[in-house]
């Protein structure tokens, strides 16, 4: 790279991108957080299916857990949300004038399908479902 | 990358940029199917939410077993929901492990570590395929 990124973390903290920089961290951690606890589920699913194992079951049984899956549902409801306004934007570049338009306007979807997420599955983990 | 040129035709960069994005916007499309396909099979009345989440991130029947649902084979395990799941499992492990490449090359760059990360990485993403396919067709 022939940029010089030498930059701490404070420095990186203080760093005022706005939104589009909280969307880009976000969409970083959320994917790479897919990956690991999707890489994890798929192999606990292989070891449940083929060997019975007992760790891998369990495994799968916080999976299911209400607390686990409001985690996952912010992850993946985020990373497909982010990544659908960065696609139409990139696809269709003279959007990118509105990204901080389209971003509020992201947030303003996610913001009641989460919600309901959320209040749906706490509902029913706190009626023993 | 010392000299920036343009590169003519495709690069790996490139067609992986291309690859993110169309497979992204796949992966949400098989979502929205997977969600129809079980209201159309009656999730609104036989399914919780996770359980619903859990058909739409991934349509295999083993996601739906420990829930209260009839006849979890029919319907719920056809040849039909195993295409969409290979489709969802080339796309999403394609896109997941290529974004773990790029965010991993972001912060190394170019070092001599490179090609063994991707060689790494590619062994990752042969191995979860294999994986995933396996759990799809012994389901």
């Amino acid at each position: 790279m022939g940029l010089n990124r030498r930059v701490g973390l404070i420095q990186g903290l203080r760093y005022k991108g706005g939104s589009p920089m909280i969307a880009w961290i976000l969409h970083r951690i959320s994917g790479l957080g897919i990956l690991v606890l999707v890489g994890f589920h798929v192999l606990a699913s292989f070891f449940m299916q083929q060997t019975g194992s007992d760790l891998a079951t369990n495994i799968n049984i916080i999976y299911e857990f209400w607390a686990f899956q409001i985690v996952i549902a912010f992850l993946v409801l985020f990373h497909a949300m982010n990544g659908f306004r960065v696609a139409v934007q990139d696809l269709w570049p003279k959007t990118q004038m509105y990204q901080r338009e389209a971003l509020w306007l992201q947030w303003l979807v996610f913001a009641p399908v989460y919600g309901l997420t959320v209040f749906f599955l706490v509902q029913r983990g706190l009626s023993g479902g | 990358m010392h000299n920036r040129a343009i590169q003519p035709g495709f690069s790996l960069e490139y067609s992986m940029w291309i690859f993110t994005r169309l497979s992204g916007l796949g992966m949400i499309l098989l979502g929205l199917i997977g969600i129809t396909g079980a209201f159309i099979m009656g999730a609104r009345t036989q399914m919780d939410l996770g359980t619903l989440m859990r058909w739409t991130f991934f349509p295999n029947p083993n996601h739906v077993i420990n829930s209260e649902i009839p006849d979890v084979a029919l319907g719920w395990a056809t040849a039909f929901w195993q295409v969409m799941q290979m489709l969802l499992v080339i796309l999403g492990v394609t896109h997941g492990f290529n974004g773990l490449r790029v965010v991993i090359e972001d912060y190394t760059g170019q070092s001599m570590w490179r090609p063994y990360v991707r060689g790494l990485i590619f062994l990752l993403w042969l191995f979860m395929l294999i994986i995933a396919g396996y759990v799809i067709l012994a389901s």
